[in-house]
């Protein structure tokens, strides 16, 4: 193929600028472990009131100290509403869906995943104290826009 | 309309006709999420609208135009369209289908968006309809194969056209992704819709969704980028910097464009971080052949600019045809592009999809890119093709010039509001950015810009849709302009880029890596299926 002098500065400099963002992401991957949800673990949907852990939803600490939120997405609603978790602590929070897909967002933070009806979601993250809205960003029916719910990290006394 | 563009032009007029209803749609939508009210506002006939919307915008206006265009340019770049009887019949086939869906979709059964999740469940019309579209196009994608194989017979050894190169990309890019599309319609959701089996697995059905929904954004893309290849230099009065890198970039897309669903599903559950890397790698390799094109382009430019007379670092763009419809559309839609692109970059990005995923973010990121660098390239591609097609002259030149300024405008007011409202946390796809009724003060000032947007873009499409019938009907006839494409600085050679079979099959071996572990080990598992749901 016949490149020209300028193309090939061109074609140089845009492998450099993908690879940078690449390193960026796969080394901030590697060390920091940024990580979506990744987990692979099924449900079933149609007998969630008979599962143990998600017919009842709520906030849990565990032996070893970590806190876990169990929680259910429903045309309209989260369970529970509120979540109260303590601040600047890792909250591991494990999400289904009885219905159709839903979306859980905590306003103005990066805790953003798919409830998906059969399977666990599964993602941790620390808050800074305050007050959050939880929102369905996923459409789910004709009242989706008023699927909210409220967060609340409260900092330990 | 001479005989000859009989098919393109019924192409392009459907495709037309399902922009201008689908703007209006667009309009009310963003009036809604601002909680301006009008009459007959209401929750269900909102996502209802969206559907619709979604669905004419991007599926049918997009796919008209690129099967009208491609016939046109098999017409000129080939002198012939091979099987206009199976074409004919494809045309009548999707548009009973596109009806099938629309009835579906306005009496409200369908309301699942252009997405269609499961278990969320449309009326078996819906899906069937879309098929019908589907397969069509699959016709569609035939013809064009069997007019440039039959030209290749008489010209063994010539590279084809740059312009039927890209098309057959486009084709082929097509032909990956649909097959995707294909096994969750016709495999999962028609089945389950007519009550054949019970349940549906919601995340394998989304997996091949986005199977097929990402390279959908490089089928619209790029008989965009044939535009900007082959006869945006021509317009501009210039050449085209090099044909071989064209030829490159096009085989590049279809290399990469489909490997790389998964950064649609970063968050979801049940694949795993590792996959969700490797296509992330995938996805920003395929942002190389759009650099690229960005070089030769602009270069082509210059060179355009230099030869009428332009000086200097820059005094070169103004030398450039602005006041031409064609010209200002293809260049304004390039420009949106940057932002579009970046904008893409940070979706990709792993881990900044999280604050942006699912947010209003979306919403602007896809109406610069597949709205207005798509839109607007095809909306200039219908300045350039009409006159040529019917022999009229483009009435109402004025609103034609100003088009493709107005747009850019609204899209700039509309686009960027949505993009900080979604970095500030607005769920997308919601019928009142209240939400509740509760919320919302953070974003109404925003929602009201994009609304203000809404209009200026409704007043674009608008002169686009008048300027279009107008011409149709009632153009000064004269002679047609010819059909004229950019010649390259440097010759066009035969080189391994042409040999398209090789790289449909790398391309397959690609698209069997990047999903067949992910998909299988998902389809091992103890899995539970979902019964259907219509919560509209
Ligand atoms: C008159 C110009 C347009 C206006 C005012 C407009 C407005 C809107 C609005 C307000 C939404 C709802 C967004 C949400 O709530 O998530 C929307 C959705 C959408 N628009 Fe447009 N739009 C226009 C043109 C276009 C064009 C040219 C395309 C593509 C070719 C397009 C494709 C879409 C798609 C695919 C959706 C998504 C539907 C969904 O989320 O299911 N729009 N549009
Ligand atoms: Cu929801
Ligand atoms: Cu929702």
């Amino acid at each position: 193929m016949n490149v020209e002098f300028y193309e090939k500065i061109w074609m140089w400099a845009a492998t450099g600028l993908l690879a940078l963002f690449l390193g960026t992401i796969v080394i901030g991957a590697a060390s920091s472990a940024v990580h979506p949800p990744g987990k692979l673990e099924t449900v079933d949907p149609t007998k969630l009131l008979e599962h143990p852990e998600f017919s009842q939803p709520g906030v849990k600490e565990r032996a070893d100290g970590s806190v876990v939120v169990v929680v259910l997405a429903e045309t309209y609603a989260f369970t529970p509403d509120p979540i109260e978790v303590p601040a600047n602590r890792p909250v591991t929070f494990r999400l289904t869906s009885s219905d159709v897909m839903h979306g859980f967002q905590v306003v103005g933070t990066n805790a953003n995943a798919m409830a998906i009806p059969g399977y666990v979601t599964e993602f941790t993250i620390s808050f800074k104290p305050g007050e959050y809205t939880i929102g369905c960003n996923e459409y789910c029916g004709v009242m989706h826009h008023n699927m909210v719910g409220k967060l609340i990290a409260k900092e330990a006394k | 309309m001479k005989g000859r563009f009989a098919l393109a032009g019924s192409h392009i007029g459907v495709s037309i006709a399902a922009f201008a209803v689908a703007s209006f749609m667009g309009v009310l939508q963003a009036l809604s999420i601002a909680d301006i009210s009008f009459p007959r506002r209401d929750e269900s006939l909102f996502y209802v609208s969206v559907t619709a919307h979604g669905v004419l915008m991007a599926l049918v206006f997009t796919t008209y135009f690129i099967m009208g265009l491609g016939y046109a340019l098999a017409e000129v770049n080939l002198g012939r369209v091979v099987g206009k009887a199976a074409a004919w019949f494809a045309f009548v086939m999707s548009l009973a289908g596109s009806v099938m869906a629309a009835v579906s979709i306005l009496r409200g059964e369908s309301t699942v968006l252009y997405t269609f999740y499961p278990p969320l469940q449309a009326k078996p019309s819906f899906y069937i309809g879309a098929t019908l579209l589907v397969v069509a196009s699959w016709i569609w994608g035939g013809v064009m194969l069997a007019s440039y194989r039959s030209w290749r017979k008489e010209n063994p050894g010539v590279p084809a056209p740059l312009a039927i190169h890209g098309m057959i990309a486009t084709i082929l890019i097509w032909y990956l992704a649909t097959a995707g599309l294909a096994v969750e319609v016709v495999g999962m959701l028609i089945p389950w819709s007519l009550g054949w089996v019970a349940t549906i697995d919601p995340l394998v059905a989304r997996t091949f969704f986005w199977w097929f929904g990402h390279p959908l954004v490089y089928f619209w893309l790029l008989p965009a980028y044939v535009l900007w290849y082959t006869v945006l230099p021509k317009v501009a009065g210039g050449k085209l910097f090099s044909d071989s890198l064209g030829r490159m970039v096009f085989i590049l897309f279809v290399l990469l464009s489909t490997p790389v669903g998964f950064h649609h599903q970063f968050v979801d559950p049940g694949i795993s971080s590792g996959w969700k890397l490797a296509h992330t790698v995938l996805t920003y390799a395929v942002i190389y052949p759009s650099l690229v094109t960005a070089f030769t382009i602009v270069a082509s430019l210059e060179v355009a600019g230099r030869m009428r007379g332009g000086t200097g670092l820059f005094g070169w763009i103004r030398k450039l045809p602005w006041g031409d419809p064609f010209f200002a559309s293809i260049a304004l839609a390039m420009i949106a592009f940057v932002f579009g692109g970046w904008g893409g970059a940070i979706n990709a990005a792993y881990a900044m999809n999280g604050m942006i995923h699912n947010t209003a973010w979306i919403q602007g990121h896809f109406h610069v890119t597949v709205g207005t660098t798509v839109g607007l390239s095809f909306m200039g591609g219908t300045y350039w093709l009409l006159p040529r097609m019917t022999g009229r002259a483009l009435r109402f030149r004025a609103l034609a010039i100003t088009q493709p300024y107005l747009w850019i405008l609204g899209m700039a007011l509309f686009s960027t509001s949505y993009h900080i409202a979604g970095i500030r946390g607005l769920p997308r796809r919601v019928y009142s950015a209240s939400l509740n009724g509760e919320q919302g003060a953070q974003w109404h000032t925003l929602t009201v810009i994009a609304a203000v947007g809404a209009v200026v873009l409704l007043v674009s499409a608008l002169c686009y849709v008048t300027v279009a019938v107008a011409t149709w009907l009632g153009g000064k006839k004269g002679e047609a302009p010819a059909f004229e494409f950019a010649a390259s600085l440097r010759p066009p050679v035969a080189s391994m880029w042409d040999r398209y079979g090789l790289w449909t099959v790398v391309a397959i071996v690609l698209i069997l890596l990047a999903y067949g572990y992910p998909i299988v080990h998902l389809l091992m598992q103890a899995r539970y299926g979902s019964p259907p749901f219509r919560p509209f």
